[in-house]
């Protein structure tokens, strides 16, 4: 391979990229180096096992690849904004679709909903951390190399260009060769690492690690959502790590499961793709279920309605969502019996979701609604996603399904959903628990321009994409022509994406404001919030709870609060030394090394390849060995930080 | 919360439905999903409206809720001292809003179910009549039908007669494409080694587009093709006079006609390659395409040259009427 192969060259915007990458990194050593802050970075950050500092960098992983993602979009609306545009040609815009589709699912929705589970879930029930902070970290750090994998893919070899969802035989050696694709497959696979370890480790951690008199039915609604969410992972993900490994088989060994060639069956990767993609939307949606409820609840001042139903309407969706992937491809042929059940049980989802909706608004009525930020993100988030759910209905009908399929209908649809439902949801709990991170509060005047301009940049973008699905214009068609009609609506769409991006720069500016000029929050709870991390100061102290709480029913800061009022007299506290995990490199490590492992398959270097796997394989060796308790917190420190509160 | 943004946020609750509303009522020819020239679109079509309605009854009922509730209980200044009640849930409440879900799911579920089973056969408005079989092969990135009854095959366009139920036989010979008519019904995937049923029928005399609408790569956006919906009688006669006039596809002709690569000309021949190769049969698939070369090999302006193509084919183009 030459090095002009290896380096893709040729696109002025990707010699942008290069300078950018190279002036960015040169940037970071330089300000690292110049502050003295690399001993800083490695014990704080990068061996941390803390659960809320992986939160964090989970968090800004994900805003730098919604940033990335974003961009993505807002060159694809370029090009389609006018017919027969040659801003983009095709195969660029096929690269760039297939890398917003990835990275928004896998790399921007999956880590930021993990980032805000790392924060909240511990503090909701009142643990000290995960059940396994290590594997915490090792989790965050495969998505982390996995994410750095795929992304170097536009400026090292070449992006994989066809499309999110892969279908081969395109997607094989024959049709898609170089290292585009199997940047695709090696960066899911490490990356998948780490979902399936955070799945495990998050069921445990709500099974094993609630405060005691939380029952399950005790149990916060964002926690629910996620220990339900955290099944699905389990149930699902082995799915693509299978299918991935196989389609890698295909194009790196000449093995032929979905090849044409040696009698392969291109239609399992299909169905081997959508039996996890289906549920992996619902991982998507059910974690901002979780978020919505809390913030609903909290800004309403009112308990959830329908608490059980709740609980119950989510654990039907979780079932439900792993017996429908064959809507995703309804015009295979299957034939009627199938489609008609899959159309059936897919529709059946609606039931459950119009539940929760309805119980959303009986949460609201009757209440005192409060108009922050978070609860605008959640407010808004019904009526929108009321449309994405009736559009899906619509969808899951198969013999009009073979009408709508692969146009932008659907692509109205699914950015209906996700965006409404997932980002709108980690905006939200961006607003919600940011005190708990960082102990200052977002303005809210930057979050409401932020609001607005997303919100209605989101439905000036997607709501004309129906209308064009009823045009007859299908999805990823990188030009079409002016005598299609589809001009006008097309022009709208870009500008509501444009507003989008202008609502996303708020947010960033937001953050860079509060971080100058923020609002402090003293008081540790500035919601007036009824979950157990509002009992603690914020930021959150590294052991969070200087006293394990009782719980004793729903909403337990609330009750507390309450007990209070009514001049209920507490016990002084006695402190204890707290136990805790110690820090450790060797996730990082590790990750480096299935980067260096995953880079060499990509270009089908082997010797390169086989070390980085025999790094990773001497990290899990070394871990076997390795006989850490971890520390003990002396209560003179607890003292100290818990005394800075009053 | 200030009166402006309360003016902001009904404006919006207004501007959601309005678009949706916008939505229906546009049933213009542009809206081709709902402008059916033939009977399997009208099913789709019928099924299509019948779901909009109660779709637009669900919105209309939680928008209006939505917006009163928010009106209602939102925080004024007057109301600080207000402490909502501690309701836990309302069991009747929740009964009401699973049911009425329920019976909509069942309202949709029963024409769903029969639509989709109507649609694996004949459309029933020409029972009786004797379908015609044309086989649909999708290439990268052009449109191969074949009438093995009348032994004539048309590149990237399709003439059928009017009121005559046609059987395509689907397969493909490279990426997994899908063979879609909107003003004449839905899509269904043509997959190389597999082949598939598409019944679909015209009941208008007319020129419709028809595409591939699953992503193929790099030329998939320039691979349509034309469906010329004609009488009887001008149908018979276009087969006869091609039967008669149009070149012999040769095993090389079409060797080269299915090569990766958009190609835009609609070429006519007598004969049909199904006479030495069925891609619809596994291990028929291709071996002897070339790896497409990577990184922009098409750009527009070539594909809108295309139309003069280098390309010599002996044949001789036919527009259809």
């Amino acid at each position: 391979m030459k090095w002009d192969e290896f380096f893709v060259t040729g696109e002025p915007l990707i010699y942008m990229a290069d300078a950018a990458i190279v002036l960015t990194i040169i940037g970071i050593v330089f300000v690292l180096t110049y502050f003295k802050k690399w001993k800083w970075l490695w014990k704080e950050w990068l061996t941390t096992v803390d659960h809320k500092k992986i939160g964090i960098m989970y968090i800004i992983s994900a805003v730098l690849m919604l940033f990335r993602g974003g961009v993505d979009a807002l060159l694809m609306r370029a090009q389609l904004t006018v017919p027969n545009n040659t801003f983009l040609d095709s195969q660029h815009y096929n690269e760039i679709f297939t890398t917003h589709g990835t990275i928004m699912i896998l790399f921007m929705a999956m880590p930021f909903i993990f980032g805000i589970m790392n924060i909240a879930v511990p503090l909701q029930i009142g643990a000290r951390d995960v059940a396994f902070p290590y594997l915490n970290a090792l989790s965050f750090w495969t998505f982390f190399f996995g994410a750095l994998l795929f992304n170097i893919s536009f400026v090292i070899g070449g992006s994989p260009d066809a499309g999110w969802t892969a279908y081969m035989p395109l997607a094989g050696n024959e049709l898609s060769p170089g290292p585009g694709q199997n940047y695709y497959l090696l960066g899911l696979q490490i990356s998948g690492i780490g979902s399936l370890i955070s799945g495990i480790n998050f069921i445990v951690t709500i099974l094993k690690m609630r405060a005691p008199g939380m029952t399950l039915m005790r149990m916060p609604m964002f926690t629910w959502a996620t220990l339900i969410t955290s099944i699905l992972v389990v149930f699902a993900f082995p799915v693509l790590t299978v299918a991935l490994a196989l389609m890698t088989l295909d194009r790196i060994f000449g093995t032929h499961f979905f090849t044409l060639s040696g009698d392969g069956v291109p239609m399992h990767w299909a169905n081997l793709f959508w039996i996890w993609g289906h549920p992996e939307v619902y991982i998507a949606i059910l974690p901002a279920f979780g978020v919505f409820s809390e913030v609903v609840s909290t800004f309403a001042r009112k308990r959830l309605f329908g608490y059980t139903a709740m609980v119950w309407s989510m654990v039907a969706i979780s079932v439900l969502s792993m017996l429908v992937w064959v809507h995703h491809f309804f015009t295979m042929g299957s034939g009627a019996p199938v489609n008609a059940f899959f159309s059936v049980s897919t529709m059946a989802i609606a039931i459950p979701t119009g539940v929760k909706i309805f119980n959303w608004l009986f949460t609201l009525y009757k209440g005192r609604i409060k108009f922050t930020s978070a609860m605008l993100w959640s407010l808004a988030f019904i009526p929108t996603f009321v449309i994405g759910g009736v559009t899906g209905v619509m969808l899951s009908m198969a013999a009009a399904d073979y009408q709508y399929h692969n146009t932008y209908f659907l692509v109205a649809h699914f950015h209906n959903t996700l965006i409404c439902g997932t980002v709108f949801a980690v905006f939200a709990a961006l607003h919600y628990w940011y005190p708990k991170m960082f102990g200052v509060i977002l303005n809210e005047k930057l979050g409401k321009i932020t609001f607005w301009f997303f919100v209605l940049g989101f439905n000036v973008c997607f709501l004309p994409q129906y209308v064009l699905g009823f045009m007859g214009m299908p999805r990823r068609i990188y030009t079409y022509p002016a005598d299609a009609g589809w001009t006008e609506l097309n022009v709208i769409s870009t500008i509501g994406a444009v507003m989008m991006g202008i609502g996303f720069i708020f947010l960033c500016i937001n953050v860079v404001y509060t971080y100058f000029k923020g609002e402090r929050d003293l008081t540790g709870d500035p919601w007036d919030g009824r979950t157990l991390e509002w009992s603690i100061p914020s930021p959150a102290p590294h052991y969070n709870f200087a006293v394990t709480p009782q719980v004793k029913g729903l909403d337990a800061w609330w009750m507390m609060k309450k007990e209070r009022k009514e001049g209920k007299e507490e016990e002084k506290p006695e402190y204890k030394p707290i136990h805790m995990p110690s820090n450790s490199g060797r996730p990082f490590i590790m990750s480096i090394f299935f980067f260096i492992a995953g880079f060499g398959l990509v270009f089908e270097w082997m010797p390169v390849a086989i070390i980085g796997l025999i790094g990773v394989i001497i990290c899990m060796i070394l871990r076997s060995f390795e006989y850490d308790d971890g520390y003990y917190v002396p209560v003179e420190e607890i003292k100290q930080t818990e005394a800075g509160r009053e | 919360m200030p009166a402006q943004q309360q003016k902001w946020l009904n404006l919006f609750m207004k501007v959601l439905p309005l678009s949706l509303l916008f939505l229906l009522t546009g049933c213009s020819e542009r809206f081709v999903l709902l402008n059916p020239k033939g009977p399997v679109a009208e099913v789709q079509k019928d099924l299509i409206l019948w779901s909009i309605w109660f779709m637009l009854f669900i919105i209309v009922v939680i928008f209006v809720l939505f917006a009163v509730i928010l009106w209602k209980y939102r925080e004024r200044p007057e109301n600080l001292d207000y402490e909502p009640p501690d309701q836990h849930g309302n069991t009747l409440l929740e009964i009401i809003w699973t049911a009425i879900p329920v019976l909509i799911v069942i309202a949709l579920a029963i024409p769903t179910v029969k639509a989709t089973f109507e649609l694996e056969k004949p459309p029933k408005e020409s029972r009786g009549v004797e379908p015609i079989v044309i086989h649909a092969t999708a290439a990268d990135w052009k449109w191969i039908f074949s009438y093995p009854e009348e032994n004539i095959e048309t590149v990237n366009y399709v003439n059928i007669p009017k009121d005559v139920p046609v059987e395509f036989k689907l397969t493909a010979v490279g990426g997994m494409s899908a063979l879609w008519i909107p003003e004449l019904g839905g899509q269904k995937y043509n997959m190389a080694g597999m082949g598939m049923t598409l019944y679909l029928q015209a009941d208008h005399v007319g020129t419709f587009k028809g595409r591939n609408s699953n992503f193929t790569g790099e030329g998939f956006a320039h691979q349509t093709f034309d469906v010329n919906a004609m009488e009887k009688e001008d149908f018979y006669k276009w087969v006869k006079e091609t039967q008669a006039s149009a070149p012999l596809l040769t095993k090389k002709q079409f060797n080269e006609i299915i090569q990766v690569g958009v190609l835009k000309d609609k070429l006519t021949f007598s004969g049909t390659h199904l006479a030495w190769v069925d891609f619809a049969k596994p291990g028929e698939h291709l071996d002897n395409i070339p790896a497409k070369e990577k990184h922009g090999t098409i750009k527009l302006e070539e594909v809108e040259s295309d139309h003069h193509d280098n390309r010599e084919h002996e044949s001789h183009q036919h527009e259809g009427h």
